[in-house]
């Protein structure tokens, strides 16, 4: 029972318990003596309220002391606790932005219904670099998956695009996706007003009905719950506004604002290469993704035995047949490896901050010695010390993570630029308090664990010394500490820093690839003509011929043509040729990538005519087939210089080159690209799938080319005063979006390195100050024994620099297994690439420099005189 | 003496159980269980210190200097081994001011009618 109520006490502070607790026990004691064991448990029952809340004010009359003390004490030392807070705000600050949006993107379930189940199809492989899918179903193909297979709830089918939405101001172009009525159910998210496009699975759709996104009502329709049932114009045709989505729901990308039924019109399944759709859905209850892949193998099997004319085909096109993957896996690879770098780090910094508190925590240790050991002389306790320690730490860390959390809560979004669009998740996302309180957590620890250092010193007999003898005593041992500490740090940065040089040196190599076109002076827009009104080739051709002679008639102007898609804009329209007598080849030996264009686009592109005459009017009015086609193209089928007047055969129909021109990166810097092939407009398939119609128009000028835009938008409404235009931009800016995620994610990186140097340098700093104020003697007798300045400046620089050496060894393995790991993103810049490891151990050796210039010249200046005087 | 009378008005009004204990140690030296069985007795059990308030308040009078530990050696204990504690002169100057501003406050509670007994 006394044991107990010892133990009850140690909830008052020691001071307090060491003066009164035998005084208290005792009492107990008394008051129990003679009584019964009931009596004696009511006692030390109430004992339990009566001590806490004696204790609470008592500890809380020691934290104000302490406090007070700490205010006092951090003013004398202004620099250390501004340093202090800065790292650990970077530390927490980094780390919980780099987590929150990794966790919100790779971690978080996408805001499906069981979003594990939901899954989708489309042709083709995923590449390696993770690029998404290669190609689309045709409706043939998607009709027999769907009847075929077992394994799926629903399973649905769409077709991403856009739209013109006529009414109020502007004529708009929304990002829109047809889809056929298991598509929502597939997703399982309910609408937050009305009800799904045409009404559910099984209903037949109703061709005429729209949903809206909730950023699209917001906007647009300012967030009226009466929208319900208004008939709005998309493409010339009234829809019914039958549904709202929530806020929360994007599909297939962020961008998408508007859903409309997709319905496949009969015709459209007789031609299983006229492919434009993806499928999702829904797998069965009790069945895994395993289970779906092996059962969509076997039908896949099953048609190329049944039906090779078609499957044998599309499977040859498509490089093997379809991608089946689940829809948090649709973001590529890529992104994912990209966040984990970031991750990554992330982690180097708060390693580097734990390093460098733990190094701060030390140095301030070693300067406060003294006062301590005089402290602990006047009688202050041990225990009371280190509670004054930990207050002062702690509140330095909370501070410091307060601040962190203001950097993160800046990082976040700026972190956020990284998540692509192309995600069906919003583009903000918060911080995440786990993560906070983990980087948190490691920051205190630190802190606190290196700040008691002193408090736990001040106790024994070296202080006892330091008071004696009125010098810093600290020796050895701590500077060893604090030299693995800075060696750590100097490993941290130098990790950072070559991965950062590695990524910024395959954005130089990427920059450095020819496209093929000349970007400087050239002015993209698109006007996608709406149907039906322009359904027929007729209807759009005169639109088309109008608004070029017009474009081409404005001062500046000195080409302009429509194409049916942009260079890495368009990168599919994947098609397959091949010569007379011959037969496809599997592997996509005979794919070329299509595109139907005016003349004048390879002016425009600045494309280089490298044999034979560019496309002409007469061209699509001739009945004869003819064809420009790229260099590849030409050197994949025919002898060198031989191609033009050759034949080839592209839908069974034999195709006369024409012109021969240089290649272009049609797929996007990265990428192999198809060979090319340019067809006259005439040839564009008619039907309401757009995906050939002209639609981009490209205009090469004299003049900036921006400056033209006012005209261009003159002429267009002079044509068709309800025409929409859309996606401008130049063709440097689309060159530059080529590069912008590795941009974006290199100059993420190249912060977080130029912190870590900043770090290190402090670091390397605070070490060789405090080496060479504890040497002071030594230095002084050395040059008064004659030795030369110079030397001894030597001396401490060859410290910093042999302190970035140590650490660099184990900082570029490091590096090494680091770029191992995002190799996929380094564009073949070797692992061990000599200049970026010479860069960045470069950078980290001046840095020691200049954080040994200071403790050099101080170690220089030492007068023998006065340190032999003090003696 | 006008800094002393300002000490000690400083410290008025006592808390109940400050003003108790202080009272308890005018009539001698006593140690902890000592002044918990005083103050229980003269206030006929109405008032029963706990230990954690008790030294809680001794630790405060310590350092305010109102009351102090007397040298082992100064006068005999009928038990050595517990830490006695005497009453100040600034301790013993601030009880009776206190004392003196409670009962100014009785008799202006009496001349109101407010109490029994009125005089």
């Amino acid at each position: 029972m006394i044991r107990i109520y010892r133990a009850l006490l140690r909830l008052y502070p020691s001071s307090f318990r060491q003066e009164f607790a035998d005084e208290m026990t005792a009492i107990f004691t008394q008051r129990g003596a003679g009584s019964g064991m009931l009596r004696r448990l009511g006692l030390l029952l109430a004992a339990v309220p009566e001590v806490l809340a004696n204790a609470a004010p008592l500890h809380w009359e020691l934290l104000r002391q302490d406090l007070a003390y700490t205010v006092r004490s951090l003013r004398r030392a202004p620099l250390f606790a501004a340093t202090v807070v800065i790292v650990t705000a970077l530390g927490v600050g980094a780390n919980t932005a780099a987590f929150s949006v990794a966790d919100f993107v790779l971690v978080q379930p996408l805001p499906f219904r069981d979003p594990e189940s939901v899954v989708r199809l489309c042709a083709g492989p995923r590449e390696g670099g993770g690029w998404g899918c290669n190609n689309l179903l045709a409706p043939a193909a998607y009709r027999d998956y769907k009847e075929q297979t077992s394994s799926f709830e629903v399973l649905g089918a769409f077709a991403r695009g856009a739209v013109n939405l006529v009414g109020g101001s502007e004529p708009l172009r929304l990002a829109a996706t047809q889809l056929t009525p298991e598509v929502f159910p597939a997703l399982g998210v309910p609408p937050l007003l009305g009800s799904f496009v045409g009404g559910g699975a099984g209903a037949a759709p109703d061709a005429r009905t729209a949903v809206l996104s909730y950023g699209l009502w917001q906007t647009r329709f300012g967030g009226d719950p009466g929208v319900l049932g208004r008939t709005v114009s998309l493409d010339g045709e009234p829809h019914v506004v039958v549904g709202v989505m929530p806020q929360t729901f994007y599909f297939p990308t962020r961008d998408v604002q508007l859903w409309t039924p997709l319905v496949v019109a009969e015709e459209a399944f007789g031609d299983p290469f006229n492919n434009y759709l993806e499928a999702v859905g829904r797998l069965r209850e009790a069945v895994t993704f395993e289970e779906a892949a092996t059962d969509l193998s076997g039908v896949l099997e099953r048609l190329r035995r049944d039906r090779p004319d078609v499957y044998e085909q599309l499977a040859a096109r498509d490089q093997g047949g379809v991608s089946f993957f689940r829809i948090g896996d649709e973001y590529s690879p890529r992104f994912r490896l990209m966040l984990q770098a970031l991750v990554g780090a992330s982690l180097c910094i708060l390693v580097l901050a734990c390093a460098n508190l733990a190094n701060l925590m030390l140095a301030r240790a070693g300067a406060r010695e003294r006062e301590l050991a005089v402290r602990a002389a006047l009688g202050a306790g041990k225990e009371r010390l280190i509670r004054q320690m930990i207050t002062e730490n702690a509140a330095l860390v909370l501070v410091g993570g307060a601040a962190g959390v203001l950097v993160g809560v800046v990082g976040v979004p700026l972190l956020a630029l990284l998540v692509p669009p192309t995600l069906p998740i919003a583009s903000r996302p918060g911080i995440d308090l786990r993560v906070l309180a983990v980087a948190a957590f490691f920051t205190a620890l630190t802190g606190l664990g290196f700040g008691l250092a002193p408090a736990l010193r001040a106790g024994g007999r070296a202080a006892l010394g330091a008071l004696r003898t009125g010098v810093r005593s600290s020796g050895g041992p701590q500077r060893g500490y604090r030299a693995a500490l800075v060696s750590v740090q100097v490993a941290a940065s130098v990790v950072l820093l070559v991965s950062c040089g590695l990524l910024v040196r395959a954005v130089l190599r990427v920059q450095a690839v020819d496209p093929g076109f000349r970007s400087e002076g050239v002015l993209t827009l698109q006007t996608v003509l709406p149907k039906p009104e322009y359904l027929s080739l007729a209807s759009r051709e005169p639109f088309y011929r109008e608004v070029l002679t017009r474009v081409r008639a404005l001062p500046g102007v000195e080409a302009a043509a429509y194409t049916s898609g942009l260079p890495m804009v368009m990168t599919g329209g994947i098609t397959q040729v091949v010569l007379p007598g011959q037969e496809v080849r599997p592997g996509g030996e005979n794919n070329v990538s299509r595109r139907y264009v005016t003349p004048q686009l390879f002016a425009a592109f600045g494309v280089p005519l490298l044999a034979g005459r560019d496309l002409e009017d007469s061209d699509a009015q001739d009945s004869a087939n003819v064809a420009v086609v790229s260099e590849s193209f030409a050197r994949r089928y025919w002898p060198a210089n031989q191609a033009v007047g050759q034949s080839f055969l592209f839908q069974n129909r034999l195709h006369t080159v024409v012109g021969v021109v240089g290649d272009m990166k049609v797929r996007g810097l990265e990428r192999v690209s198809e060979p090319q092939m340019y067809l006259p407009a005439s040839g564009v398939p008619e039907g309401f799938i757009s995906a050939y119609d002209l639609k981009d128009l490209v205009i090469r000028a004299s003049v900036p080319p921006t400056s033209l835009l006012p005209a261009v938008r003159g002429v267009i409404r002079d044509v068709d005063p309800e025409q929409p235009i859309s996606d401008v931009r130049t063709l440097s800016e689309l060159l530059a979006s080529q590069t912008a995620p590795r941009r974006a994610q290199v100059r993420v990186l190249a912060a977080l390195a130029v912190v870590a140097l900043l770090l290190a340098g402090v670091g390397i700093h605070g070490l060789l100050a405090f080496t060479v104020a504890q040497r002071q003697r030594e230095i002084g007798v050395r040059l008064a024994l004659g030795a030369e300045p110079a030397g001894i400046a030597r001396r401490v620089a060859w410290d910093g620099v042999r302190l970035v050496l140590i650490g660099a060894v184990p900082g570029l393995l490091v590096a090494y297994w680091a770029a191992h790991s995002i190799r996929s993103m380094l564009f073949g810049v070797p692992r061990a690439d000599p200049a970026t490891i010479g860069v960045a151990v470069g950078l980290c050796v001046f840095t020691a420099l200049i954080g040994a210039s200071v403790p050099a010249l101080r170690a220089v200046r030492v007068s023998p005189l006065t340190v032999i005087q003090a003696e | 003496m006008r800094t002393h009378d300002n000490a000690v008005q400083a410290k008025l009004p006592l808390p109940p159980a400050t003003f108790h204990i202080l009272v308890a140690l005018s009539a001698g030296d006593r140690h902890g269980y000592g002044i918990i069985q005083d103050v229980e007795a003269r206030t006929e059990g109405a008032l029963r210190l706990s230990a954690g308030t008790l030294y809680r308040t001794i630790q405060r009078l310590l350092d305010e200097g109102l009351i102090m530990e007397p040298p082992k050696s100064s006068a005999p204990r009928e038990d050595p081994r517990r830490r006695y504690y005497r009453i100040t002169k600034l301790g013993t100057a601030v009880v009776r001011a206190d004392a003196e501003r409670l009962a100014q406050m009785v008799s202006l509670a009496k001349g109101a009618g407010l109490l029994a007994g009125a005089s």
